[in-house]
């Protein structure tokens, strides 16, 4: 019985997964993060998107304070979006990388319109990346409570 | 565990970025490498028994310069962009200590700048690799690795022979030579890597990815 269900689970992440390939939101780079999770690291996935995320706020949160002042200072921006960008590449969460180029490429213009218009995109995006992430995070859970149950 | 210490190598990964070390660090302890993360260059020259103002004070405490024999590091892979002291910084640090510079380096960059990587291969790193890393990226260390541990075989068993019988001149100058050839022609693979810069250090990250709607 918890066979079925475990295998039900195992095929709806697979699904979810790609379905997340296929939109674009992830890319191959998250496959190589799931390669490193195996029984002796089975939360591995699971610790590196809490990680992603919550890195992921903290930053965002300092784009919006710097982007609120009069003055803006662009090269805080910069390398603030470049701790962004980079992460989202280690994740493997493409479009929400791409949306850090532009916001990049409104800071190096010196535009502040562009660069409110570009930290809208990247929230947009990082928002749609987190609500599947945790659905995402919740399938794993479930599938490690049935393993764990099977033992 | 039954395996021996010192059959293991220790790799020291520096990077600010917390996912970037978790990373590094899954990824080798995969390849069954020891590792010590740090998030800055000053840690990790702190770590390696190093100081940024090596200056001889006596009224300020600090670690005996010599406890990185204590916890060796076979490898050091460290990020390019960092806050303060660079990888690139770190790196002429460690080739100009005289107790570390036989360490390999190895430099990770998201972003591919030939100049800087061939900067980066001249301070001496040995390898250059884009990140996202991969695990078959880290296959490229063993070599180096291996250099090292024979080397310190070699010097250990120098040892244990000066120890034993005491060497003549013209022995002495042969193995002199002998090393000396030896660096000469790890300095020209450095020069072959830079002047051909394979396609596999400006590889694409994306592999057929469909296009958003």
């Amino acid at each position: 019985m918890i066979q079925m269900a475990l295998a039900a689970l195992k095929t709806q992440l697979k699904n979810f997964v790609q379905s997340m390939f296929d939109e674009g939101v992830l890319d191959s780079q998250f496959s190589q993060i799931q390669a490193l999770q195996d029984s002796s690291n089975p939360n591995f996935v699971d610790e590196v998107i809490t990680l992603f995320c919550t890195d992921a706020e903290r930053i965002i949160t300092e784009l919006n304070k710097y982007l609120g002042y009069q003055s803006v200072d662009f090269s805080k921006l910069d390398t603030y979006v470049h701790q962004l960008k980079g992460s989202s590449s280690s994740i493997g969460a493409h479009r929400l990388k791409l949306a850090c180029v532009n916001l990049r490429q409104a800071s190096d213009d010196r535009s502040k319109e562009g660069c409110v218009r570009a930290l809208n995109s990247i929230t947009r995006e990082y928002c749609l990346l987190r609500s599947k992430f945790q659905t995402l995070i919740q399938l794993e859970r479930s599938i490690i409570a049935l393993e764990t149950n099977r033992q | 565990m039954g395996m021996a210490a010192e059959s293991q190598f220790h790799v020291l990964a520096v990077d600010d970025s917390i996912i970037d070390r978790k990373l590094i660090e899954r990824l080798l302890k995969t390849s069954s490498y020891q590792v010590t993360t740090v998030d800055s260059g000053s840690k990790a020259l702190e770590f390696l028994g190093l100081h940024e103002d090596d200056t001889t004070n006596p009224s300020t405490p600090c670690v005996s310069p010599n406890n990185h024999q204590e916890v060796e590091v076979n490898l050091v892979i460290t990020d390019y962009c960092m806050p303060g002291m660079t990888g690139y910084d770190l790196l002429k640090k460690i080739k100009e200590s005289s107790s570390l510079r036989d360490i390999p380096v190895v430099i990770m960059s998201s972003e591919n700048v030939p100049s800087r990587i061939s900067r980066c291969l001249e301070e001496g790193a040995e390898e250059f690799f884009l990140k996202p890393v991969r695990l078959s990226d880290l296959n490229k260390l063993r070599p180096h690795l291996m250099k090292t541990k024979s080397k310190d075989q070699h010097q250990k068993q120098e040892k244990q022979e000066e120890k034993s019988a005491f060497q003549s001149p013209k022995q002495q100058q042969q193995e002199k030579e002998e090393h000396q050839q030896q660096q000469q022609a790890s300095n020209n693979k450095r020069k072959a890597i830079e002047e051909g810069l394979s396609p596999e250090r400006t590889r694409p990250r994306y592999n057929g990815i469909t296009t958003v709607v």
